[in-house]
């Protein structure tokens, strides 16, 4: 891997409330190279917005980061002062986040609200240069520079989720924060959308974290991913051998759960909800749902192993890197399939 | 045997502004019956803005079209007696996109099921209440024991949806419209709902109207498809066929932007718009011209009829115009009627 730019290690972000902690982000780490695209995906309430939010330390209370360290760019981002994170926000990280059409302030035209980062910031622009910025940064997000002069209100979806991609590379940051940026967009525009994204990126050689819940757009748009589970990550993997042959038992059940057009009435569903993170299960926490759990699941909680290059997961069937699955699993497992 | 329910010509205008009159056509010309002898699953998809949603609230008489008419048991909506219209509220059930918002926070989930109870005299009794409850939410796989009891929070959102669906099974409907009902749901629980669906219309013999933009479940559980854009049907007939070669431009842009979960397939690069397709006008001829790769002269004057390119498919587009073709109100022509889902394995 090249140069890290994002290095998250044992980050834990606990929320206080009045019947207990609420670890919604329980011991994650991973690293992200320069220019890499990195995808997490997790169910509603499995933490992955969490981390997100944590990246860019805009966890409020009763949320709290109680531990972990995030370097950008080997600067640990937790160290910062306030007004340090505020500069850093924009300029060397940005969020794109999943309500685009509420993000943007409707009483303001398209171009107060790209220069507005801009003066914040402090760049030093005068009026002239704040506008052959702002021609060049629309075209780039593929829209006309004439959208400008326009308010969000006369903008379709997938444009002002353009016009938030723009505002969140006006600054070229080196990291894009990317949360379900598309899951209020039909499938023609979050395409484009995707791809605009993905021009960006590559123009600027960003990394970008995209976190959402459509293993589509994973397969689609990351070179690797990870997969969180009630706080917790339970695989990481580069995404053609995570397709392939996931390993952890939930990474199997996302993969068998999809809808696909291969073969009709094939879809399988996936049993059981995520556990209430007020009330983890003991030992390893997707057992209750897991169809391979062994007795020692319920009291032995697994730790991330390396099973492969560039590849880990946490289970306790884990061994060699192979899943060791009871042979009476295996067996219902391929009449399923 | 009448028809359920019958949509006839159904126009739908939305006109806005005061001084500036606007006028928006959710929906064009659309027909459509439901016959409850042959209970099938037609899937209805679209971009936002296609007017799926209006047709659904057209049929659940929620709102009046602007021309044509909708029938239930051969009567105009508008004309039904207080008796049919309370047999027509039982009979055409629905189902929303918000699984958080159909319910009263406040409240625990049972009182979504004991109000129709209630409202429809469905039992004699608090025994008999709890037992049509316990069924209803046995068919939709439930456990009634961990529902019953619970606040809607306490409730994931597929089960949540599972418990609206099991409220529509309640009344024992002839039809259910399903509105994007797993779009806000966790893409590893929506397999649950849409079998609960496909259930429905196996076991009870529901009729099921499902709306959606995703291609990939309505290709899994449904028989037939229509695909709209901007108001009007671009294509229809068997989900398999549709979804499968697409004939219609805009079905094969909707096709090829679906993200595969294979990195090994990405997206295919989409065709350039025509030349001519800049000349498109907004009201005038095919309502895709403007958007299309093959736009050419015929497509900006007058909009295409259904041309029925296979015994189960019709695509409104010129580039099919050497097939027969189909008025809207003969759209059902190419609907595949009941047939087996799945080959029994």
């Amino acid at each position: 891997m090249s140069q890290p730019i994002l290095e998250v290690e044992n980050l834990r972000v606990h929320f206080q409330t009045s019947r207990g902690p609420v670890k919604a982000v329980d011991g994650v780490s991973f690293v992200l190279g320069e220019g890499e695209r990195y995808g997490l995906i997790g169910e509603s309430g499995s933490g992955k917005t969490t981390i997100a939010l944590a990246i860019m330390r805009l966890i409020r209370p009763p949320g709290q980061i109680v531990e972990g360290k995030i370097l950008l760019d080997g600067e640990d981002l937790l160290s910062l002062s306030d007004e340090e994170m505020r500069q850093r926000r924009l300029a060397d990280v940005a969020l794109v986040t999943q309500g685009a059409m509420n993000s943007l302030n409707p009483v303001i035209r398209v171009r107060e609200q790209i220069s507005d980062g801009l003066r914040s910031h402090g760049i030093p622009m005068n009026h002239r240069q704040v506008e052959a910025h702002i021609a060049d940064l629309l075209p780039r997000v593929g829209l006309s520079p004439e959208v400008a002069n326009m308010y969000p209100h006369e903008l379709s979806g997938g444009m002002k989720q353009r016009v938030s991609i723009a505002i969140a590379i006006s600054l070229r940051p080196r990291l894009i924060i990317a949360d379900e940026p598309t899951s209020a967009l039909d499938v023609v525009v979050q395409r484009q959308v995707m791809q605009t994204l993905r021009d960006v990126q590559q123009a600027l050689d960003a990394a970008v974290v995209l976190i959402g819940h459509d293993m589509g757009l994973m397969a689609q748009f990351a070179d690797r991913m990870g997969v969180i589970y009630a706080g917790k990550l339970v695989e990481e993997g580069a995404v053609s051998p995570f397709f392939a042959d996931p390993q952890h038992p939930y990474s199997r059940l996302l993969v068998s759960s999809l809808t696909t057009l291969k073969e009709k009435g094939a879809f399988h569903s996936a049993q059981g909800a995520p556990p209430s993170l007020l009330d983890l299960p003991s030992g390893c926490v997707f057992h209750p749902r897991c169809i391979y759990a062994i007795e020692r699941c319920k009291e032995q909680e697994p730790v991330l192993q390396t099973i492969g290059p560039g590849r880990r997961a946490s289970c306790l069937l884990l061994q060699d890197g192979e899943l060791m699955l009871q042979p009476s699993k295996r067996a219902e497992e391929e009449v399923k399939a | 045997m009448t028809v359920l329910l019958e949509a006839r010509n159904v126009t739908k205008i939305f006109r806005s502004g005061l001084i500036t009159k606007k006028e928006t056509v959710a929906l064009e010309d659309f027909s459509l019956t439901i016959d409850p002898e042959q209970p099938s699953i037609m899937a209805v998809v679209g971009e936002s803005g296609s007017g799926k949603t209006t047709m659904a609230r057209l049929l659940l008489g929620l709102e009046a079209p602007t021309e044509g008419e909708v029938f239930y048991q051969g009567k105009p909506l508008t004309r039904l007696r207080r008796a049919e219209w309370l047999q027509f509220r039982r009979d055409v059930q629905a189902v929303f996109q918000d699984p958080f918002e159909v319910y009263n926070t406040f409240y625990r989930v049972d009182h979504a099921l004991e109000v129709p109870i209630q409202k429809f005299r469905l039992a004699e009794s608090r025994a008999q209440m709890r037992r049509l409850m316990e069924e209803a939410l046995d068919a939709v796989g439930l456990r009634p024991a961990e529902t019953l009891g619970r606040y809607p929070h306490q409730l994931s959102g597929g089960q949540r949806q599972r418990i609206m669906v099991a409220r529509a099974l309640l009344l024992k409907p002839k039809l259910i419209i399903a509105d994007e009902p797993v779009s806000m749901i966790d893409a590893s629980l929506r397999a649950t709902v849409l079998e609960n669906l496909r259930n429905l219309n196996e076991r009870f013999g529901i009729s099921i109207i499902y709306i959606t933009h995703d291609l990939t479940t309505a290709y899994q559980i449904s028989h037939n498809i229509v695909v709209l854009y901007r108001g009007a049907v671009a294509e229809v007939g068997d989900v398999s066929l549709v979804v499968k070669e697409p004939r219609h431009p805009y079905t094969q842009l909707l096709v090829g932007s679906i993200p595969l979960p294979d990195p090994n397939r990405p997206w295919r690069e989409q065709p350039e718009p025509s030349p001519l397709a800049e000349e498109a006008l907004a009201n005038v001829g095919c309502k895709f011209a403007a958007r299309c790769a093959h736009t050419f002269a015929p497509c900006l004057e007058r909009a295409p009829l259904l041309y029925r390119t296979d015994q189960f498919r019709a695509a409104a587009c010129y580039l099919h115009d050497t097939y027969p073709p189909l008025r809207p109100e003969e759209m059902e022509r190419v609907l595949i009627e009941k047939l087996p889902l799945y080959e029994t394995a």
